[in-house]
C-alpha cells in the first residue's frame, strides 16, 4: 500500500506542474524516450526533481526513525535539531572563505556542516550520565541551529555580493540539484540505509533500556556509533542535495508507528518510502499552491510539520517509543 | 524576654540579606540592597557604553565634545551629530534593552523556566510576521501602523501559543516546544513571502530581521519611548503580583492576588516589551533570555528581579551596541540583533550543557 502511495505521488509530481500532463501522457512519456513534449517534461524536467525527491525523503525519513530510536525521544527531528542549519552554515562559509559557486561543491561543504551539527547536538544531548529529556534536547538543536543562522547571516552582510548566490540555500527545495550530483552523493546515502537496516535489531532491544539491551547481548556502543554515522550520511547527504526539509523525519516515524507497532525493523522499512511518498506531495502541494511560480517544499512541510510538533507534545504518551 | 514580648515586639523580619524599606505615600517597597546596587552598576556600566558609542562613527567625536554637546553647549555640527543622529541609537539601544529584560523576566517568572522567554517561545517572530505581512502584502510601511501590526501580531501569536499548549494548566516545556513549533511556522512563511517580493522591499523587511538600531531618528522613536515608558510603569506596578505568583497559584490566592488578572496583564506587558522592540528594530534575539538569567547570578537572589533584569539587558544591548558600531567602523555594518543572537545563543547551549552536567541528563 505504501508503495502504491509512492508510486501515486511520484505519478502526481511528474504530472502537475506548470504544464500539466495527463496520467497517460506520463506513463507514455516515461516509456517512450522520443521528442515529445510529454517525454521532454518528464525526463528532461521533472523526472530528476522527482527522483532527488525520493531519495531525499527516504534520507530524511530513515534519519528520523534512526534519531528517534537512538535518543528515544519522540521530538527528534535532523531538521529541528540543527543539521540544516550546520549545513547551511558550512555552505556559507565556504561560499565566503573559497569562493565557491557551483552546486556540486556546495555539496561538500554542506555534507561537513551536517556532520558537525549531528555530532554536536548529539553530544550536548549526552552530556552529563543521566536521561535527556526529549524537550531539552529540542531547546539545544534550535539553539544551536539560531547561533549557526546567526552566524551565517553576519557572514553574509559582511560581503553581499559574494553570498547572493548561497541567498536562500537554507530554503529546503528539491528543484535545486541535477541528477549527477544526486548520484554522486548516492552511495553515502546507501550506505547510510545499508547500517540503518542492520542496526534496525539492536534498536528493538536499546528500547528496553541500555541495560536490558545489554543483558541480551547488544554491543551499545556500537549501536551508538553506528547510528550516529548513519545519521550523519543520510541527513548529511539529503540536506546538501535540498538545503533541508524541516519535521518529514519527525512526522513520518509517528505516522508509520500508527501501522507497524513498535518494531524497529518495520518503523525504519516503512519510513523510507512513506518520507518520499511525503516529501514529494509536499512538492506538488507547494506547485499547485504556489502558481504561476511554486512554494520551496521546505516551507510546505514546515506548514504541514509545525502542526504535528505541537499535537505530539500535547499528547501525554506519544506512540510508545 | 518571653515569648509573648517577642511576638509583639515590631523587630523586622530577617530575610538573611540586606534589605531597606522605602515608602511613598502608599506606595511601600522593600528594596534588598544588593539587587539595587547591582543594579546601579549595570545601569552606570550601560550608560557609559552608550556614550562611548556615541564617539563612534564616520565623523569622529571626543568624549569632550559629547559631553559639551550633552549639556548644550559645543560646536553646531558636533552638536547635530550627536544630539540628533547618533543620541537616539544610544537611547534606543539602553532603554530596549530594558524593555527586552523586563519581558524577559516576566515570562521566566511566568512559566517557572529559564527557557520560557518570549525570543525561545516565538513571540518576536510573529511580531515581525506581522510586520513582513504588513509590508510585503498590504503594502503600508507607516511606523504607526507597523508598531501595531507588531504588537498585535506578537500578542495574537502569544494567544495561540498558549492557547495550544494549555492543557490542565500550562507546562513550561510544553509551551516551550508549541512556540518552537508555531515560530517555525511563521519563519517559513516569513521566507515564503520575502523570497517572493521585489527586491527593494525584501530588502527593508530583510534589515528588520536582523534587528538593528541604525535607522532610527527622533521621530521614530518618539512613539517607542511613550510606549516603553507606559510599559516600564506597568511593570513597577505589577511587580508584587508577580512576586506573589511566584510563591505559587495557592499562596497567592491566599495573598490576595487575582489570579487570572494578574497574569493577563502581565502576559500583556511581557508580549508588549517584544512587540515594542520588534517594532521600532526588529526582533533582537536572546537578550530577553539572557538578562534575568545573568542579573539573577548577579544579585544572588533566587528569583527573577525585574530591575536589575532591566539593568542587565540594558547593559547587554549597549554593549552590543558599541561592539556593532566597532565592527562596523573597522569591517562591515552588521545589525546589532545578529550579535545578541550568536553570543546569547551560546550562552543558551552552554547553559543546556551545564545544567544536563548538574542534573545528570537534559532536562
Amino acid at each position: 500500500m505504501l508503495l502504491a502511495a509512492l508510486g501515486g505521488a511520484a505519478m502526481l509530481s511528474l504530472a502537475i506542474g506548470s504544464n500539466p500532463l495527463s496520467i497517460a501522457e506520463v506513463w507514455h512519456g516515461l516509456w517512450t524516450h522520443d521528442d515529445s513534449t510529454a517525454s521532454a517534461v518528464v525526463w528532461g524536467l521533472r523526472g530528476p526533481r522527482t527522483v532527488v525527491g525520493i531519495i531525499v525523503g527516504a534520507a530524511f525519513g530513515v534519519a528520523g526513525a534512526l534519531i528517534q530510536a537512538l535518543t528515544r525521544n519522540p521530538l527528534a527531528d535532523p531538521g529541528i535539531l540543527g543539521v540544516n542549519a550546520g549545513a547551511g552554515f558550512a555552505v556559507t562559509l565556504g561560499a565566503g572563505v573559497l569562493g565557491l559557486t557551483s552546486v556540486t561543491d556546495y555539496v561538500w561543504f554542506a555534507f561537513a556542516g551536517a556532520a558537525v551539527a549531528t555530532l554536536l547536538v548529539y553530544l550536548i544531548g549526552s552530556a552529563g550520565r543521566g536521561s535527556t529529556t526529549p524537550e531539552a534536547l529540542v531547546l539545544a538543536g534550535v539553539a544551536l541551529g539560531a547561533v549557526l543562522t546567526g552566524f551565517s547571516t553576519m557572514l553574509e552582510l559582511l560581503n553581499p555580493q559574494v553570498f547572493q548566490a548561497v541567498r536562500n540555500w537554507g530554503l529546503g527545495s528539491i528543484d535545486r540539484t541535477e541528477l549527477p550530483e544526486a548520484l554522486g552523493v548516492a552511495p553515502f546515502l546507501a550506505a547510510g540505509l545499508l547500517i540503518a537496516f542492520v542496526l534496525a535489531g539492536s534498536l528493538n532491544s536499546l528500547a528496553l533500556g541500555d541495560d536490558l539491551a545489554a543483558s541480551l547481548g547488544t554491543r551499545m556502543l556500537r549501536t551508538r556509533i553506528l547510528g550516529i554515522v548513519s545519521i550523519t550520511l543520510l541527513a548529511g547527504t539529503a540536506t546538501a542535495l535540498t538545503g533541508g526539509l524541516a519535521f518529514v523525519g519527525l512526522m513520518v516515524p509517528h505516522i508509520v508507528r500508527w501501522f507497524t507497532g513498535p518494531d524497529q525493523r518495520w518503523i525504519i522499512a516503512y519510513s523510507a518510502p512513506a518520507a518520499s511518498a511525503l516529501v514529494l506531495l509536499s512538492d506538488v502541494i507547494g506547485r499547485v499552491a504556489g502558481r504561476p511560480g511554486e512554494i520551496e517544499a521546505g516551507i510546505v512541510t514546515a506548514v504541514i510539520g509545525a502542526p504535528v510538533l505541537i499535537a505530539l507534545v500535547r499528547r501525554r504518551n506519544v506512540s510508545g517509543l | 524576654m518571653t515569648a509573648r514580648d517577642a511576638a509583639e515586639s515590631p523587630t523586622p523580619v530577617d530575610f538573611g540579606r540586606a534589605t531597606r524599606a522605602i515608602r511613598l505615600g502608599p506606595l511601600s517597597a522593600n528594596l534588598p540592597l544588593r539587587v539595587v546596587a547591582v543594579s546601579l552598576v549595570l545601569f552606570a556600566l550601560a550608560a557609559a557604553s552608550a556614550v562611548v558609542a556615541i564617539t563612534i562613527g564616520k565623523y569622529p567625536i571626543s568624549l569632550a565634545e559629547v559631553y559639551q554637546a550633552l549639556s548644550g553647549g559645543g560646536a553646531d555640527f558636533p552638536r547635530t551629530v550627536v544630539l540628533e543622529w547618533r543620541l537616539p541609537l544610544a537611547v534606543a539601544a539602553v532603554l530596549f534593552g530594558a524593555v527586552l529584560g523586563i519581558g524577559g523576566a516576566i515570562f521566566q517568572s511566568l512559566t517557572r523556566n529559564p527557557l520560557g522567554s518570549p525570543d525561545v517561545i516565538g513571540f518576536d517572530t510573529g511580531a515581525y510576521t506581522a510586520v513582513v505581512v504588513m509590508i510585503l502584502v498590504v503594502g503600508s510601511s507607516g511606523r504607526w501602523t507597523l508598531a501595531a501590526a507588531a504588537l498585535v501580531g506578537g500578542l495574537a501569536t502569544a494567544l495561540v501559543v498558549f492557547a495550544l499548549a494549555y492543557r490542565r494548566g500550562v507546562q513550561g516545556f510544553r509551551l516551550i516546544i508549541v512556540g518552537i513549533g508555531v515560530s517555525a511556522l511563521l519563519g517559513s512563511l516569513n521566507a515564503y513571502l520575502i523570497t517572493r517580493a521585489d527586491i527593494v522591499d525584501a530588502m527593508t523587511v530583510g534589515f528588520w530581521g536582523a534587528g538593528g538600531l541604525g535607522h532610527l531618528s527622533w521621530p521614530i522613536l518618539t512613539p517607542s519611548l511613550m510606549l516603553a515608558a507606559a510599559i516600564i510603569v506597568a511593570a513597577i506596578l505589577l511587580s508584587p503580583a508577580l512576586k506573589r505568583l511566584e510563591l505559587g497559584d495557592d499562596l497567592a490566592v491566599t495573598l490576595g492576588t487575582r489570579l487570572v488578572a494578574a497574569r493577563l496583564s502581565l502576559m500583556i506587558v511581557g508580549v508588549a516589551t517584544v512587540a515594542l522592540v520588534t517594532a521600532a528594530a526588529g526582533p533582537i534575539g536572546f537578550v530577553a533570555l539572557v538578562a534575568p538569567q545573568l542579573a539573577r547570578r548577579l544579585t544572588r537572589s533566587p528569583g527573577v528581579s525585574l530591575l536589575a533584569s532591566a539593568a542587565m539587558g540594558a547593559a547587554l544591548l549597549a554593549c552590543a551596541h558599541l561592539i556593532s558600531l566597532a565592527v562596523a567602523e573597522m569591517y562591515a555594518a552588521i545589525p546589532v540583533g545578529l550579535y545578541t543572537v550568536c553570543f546569547g545563543g551560546g550562552y543558551l547551549v552552554w547553559l543546556l550543557i551545564r545544567e544536563a552536567r548538574r542534573h545528570g541528563g537534559l532536562r
